[in-house]
């Protein structure tokens, strides 16, 4: 391994999760694990595999089924200058932990007059598509851009992955860490070795076309990348905006892209109302990027319904594939 | 047998303490009445004698984590009453540069993680301070102060079994002034006594005299040396009172006069002033001036609040901490 990170590895979204724990836990004697069948069991989704035997039952924490009780010990381990990474078995369960997440390490920093920070990594597998309904599929990203104090992250693939995590860890501030479930075993990719960090508040562009740009967070960007393999067969090129981190929100990218093409789509598999796009949405409005449209923005998001069991209901609830290409097309004939 | 009544050395610190604590409630309660102060408080007086008991067993270097009504923890723990009032009076020279009031004073250099807005918001932040100090390998112990009411919220009996399976360092004390709000600790619960929640737990359970200084001083003390030893948490409960309503909107609907003077008949300092006047361990004259002394430094505090600067208005600065790893931090697109 090099400290220059020009070496890769492939590696899985779960297994380069795993690589930035492993070397913060190396690095830092203060950073430790906690949660919820982290331990022998490796976690829900195996990100914690082998780590109980590499690191000791110490510093891998397994805690009794007890949300708040994890957050809050996260947060007074912090305070007392511990690096804890907490993990939510599902990010559905943050609902039990909402206080010490939300009132107490969100503003304890603000609260105190800035006397202490609170610098934990709240780690979130989220999202649908494993057949577990309602109560395991959510995505709640806009609770916790919408809560000021939280830092939110959202990587696509596995080297943002292991690039944000590193930088989270390291981040005096609290960090909600959202994992989206399907990539865990499905992404696969380069990931740099070494350990530099990708700084929070740069946005990615992982695609550039001059017809429209498609602004997609989580694993809405993969989707969005073979929407845009497809559109380019009928010669539609579209750029790709990946966000990566949702706050700090790197605008700057975000509306320069949008005013190159002249047309925006913002995919989330979130529900559509009150959505984190709908905030990009109003940062176009509110711009000079406005003038620079051709067509309305366009937003493509999941229903306002709770994810079903059904599989193929499931899949009719968030964006799929032919629903962004679809959506590409229309925006397309819109202006 | 009481103890700290024998030296003259702690019954003057204990005294000063408790007097400090009531004189600077009354000069908010006054300041309150007369529209000088903002928002809302909830004062403590009454309880003196389980903040300062309980602060007295513990080192410099230990931690609290308090509640809203925090005046008093603050104090024991060596909070600068200077900076407590201009916090108050929402001045920039305020613990909190004027951002959290009353309800969020802490000093994290005197081991005050703060006091908390939320019921139980605390308790499970002592427990990760407990924590905390396992993985450092240290021998600090955390005190988590809270009421009756918080032992009806989940985050208690999460955080009271997450530090009794970890054998933590902490220690849990339970101050019962008998009402949540309005509501008596007698409806909430089936219990005759919250500290036999801790038998749920497998953990030491203790009621002591909240308004009997020493013998909160006695069972915290002990339940200090148990959690230092590595032997975990132990559950105190303080028995007590809050002579004054529950903040400034109270009318006192739920109890009646005749309770609260009989309460008021069991004053925690006077009852500890008269135990030192017995054991003549110090004199008339010395507590006068234990007294004179608390009025004067509260007066002291009255002034460096009110003559403290306003608070810089630039809020958006204050949210995040500065970071490195932050490509936008300290700026203002985010």
């Amino acid at each position: 391994m090099t400290a220059t990170g020009t070496e890769v590895e492939t590696m899985t979204f779960a297994e380069a999760i795993r690589a930035a724990l492993s070397h913060e836990m190396e690095a830092d004697e203060r950073v430790f694990v906690l949660g919820e069948d982290i331990g022998i069991y490796g976690g829900a989704f195996g990100v914690t595999t082998g780590m109980l035997e590499r690191f000791g039952a110490e510093r891998i924490r397994d805690t009794p089924i007890a949300e708040e009780a994890i957050v809050g010990a996260a947060v007074g381990a912090a305070m007392c200058g511990m690096r804890p990474v907490a993990e939510m078995q599902f990010s559905d369960f943050t609902a039990h932990a909402m206080d010490q997440l939300v009132n107490q390490a969100a503003k304890v920093y603000f609260m105190l007059g800035g006397a202490t920070s609170v610098p934990l990594v709240l780690r979130l597998p989220f999202g649908s598509g494993t057949g577990a309904a309602a109560q395991h599929s959510q995505s709640q990203e806009a609770w916790y851009a919408h809560t000021p104090g939280l830092k939110v992250v959202m990587p696509s693939n596995p080297a943002d992955a292991k690039g944000l995590l590193l930088a989270a860890i390291r981040d005096p501030n609290p960090v909600v860490f959202m994992e989206h479930k399907l990539l865990y075993r499905s992404a696969s990719g380069p990931v740099p070795a070494g350990a530099d960090p990708i700084q929070l508040g740069v946005a990615a562009v992982p695609r550039e076309g001059r017809d429209l740009t498609i602004v997609a967070t989580g694993i809405m960007v993969s989707r969005a990348l073979a929407a845009a393999e497809e559109l380019a067969e009928s010669r539609i090129e579209a750029t790709v905006v990946d966000p990566r981190t949702l706050k700090p929100l790197d605008e700057a990218t975000i509306l320069e892209r949008v005013r190159a093409t002249g047309r925006a789509l913002l995919v989330q598999e979130a529900p559509r109302t009150a959505g984190f796009t709908a905030e990009i949405s109003a940062r176009i409005a509110e711009s000079d990027t406005l003038y620079h449209l051709l067509a309305p923005v366009r937003r493509l998001s999941g229903l306002d319904a709770p994810i079903p069991y059904n599989p193929d209901l499931e899949k009719a609830s968030v964006p799929q594939v032919p629903d962004i290409v679809q959506a590409a097309r229309a925006l397309m004939e819109d202006g | 047998m009481t103890t700290l009544a024998k030296s003259a050395d702690d019954a003057r610190r204990v005294l000063a303490t408790m007097w400090t604590i009531r004189r600077f409630e009354e000069a908010v309660d006054e300041m309150f009445a007369r529209g000088l102060l903002y928002g809302t408080m909830h004062l403590s007086i009454g309880q003196e004698a389980s903040a300062t008991g309980a602060c007295l067993a513990l080192r410099d270097d230990d931690v609290i984590t308090s509640t809203h009504r925090g005046h008093g923890h603050c104090i024991a723990k060596g909070a600068d009453l200077g900076r407590m009032m201009a916090e108050l009076l929402a001045r920039d020279n305020g613990y909190c540069r004027g951002r959290g009031g009353s309800m969020h004073i802490a000093d994290v250099t005197k081991g005050n993680l703060g006091a908390n807005g939320i019921v139980a918001g605390g308790i499970p932040i002592a427990v990760g301070a407990a924590l905390a100090h396992k993985l450092q390998g240290s021998d600090k112990v955390a005190l988590s102060f809270f009421g009756d009411g918080a032992t009806s919220e989940g985050a208690f009996h999460e955080s009271v079994n997450l530090a009794a399976i970890w054998d933590l360092p902490v220690v849990f004390v339970c101050e019962n002034n008998h009402y949540g709000m309005s509501m008596s600790v007698t409806e909430v619960s089936r219990l005759e006594r919250v500290a036999e929640r801790a038998a749920g737990y497998g953990i030491p359970g203790v009621t002591v005299d909240g308004n009997d200084v020493d013998a909160v001083h006695k069972a915290a003390a002990e339940a200090v040396a148990h959690a230092r030893s590595g032997q975990g948490p132990t559950l105190v409960e303080a028995v007590t009172y809050r002579w004054k309503g529950h903040s400034k909107s109270d009318q006192n609907l739920y109890r009646t006069r005749e309770e609260i003077d009989s309460w008021r008949a069991r004053d925690p300092i006077e009852r500890f002033e008269q135990v030192v006047l017995k054991a003549k361990t110090l004199s008339e004259d010395e507590l006068k001036q234990v007294r004179d002394q608390a009025r004067d430094a509260v007066r002291d505090a009255v002034r460096a609040g009110q003559t403290g600067p306003p608070p810089s208005p630039d809020l958006l600065a204050g949210v995040y901490a500065p970071s490195e790893v932050d490509a936008l931090s300290g700026g203002e697109a985010r």
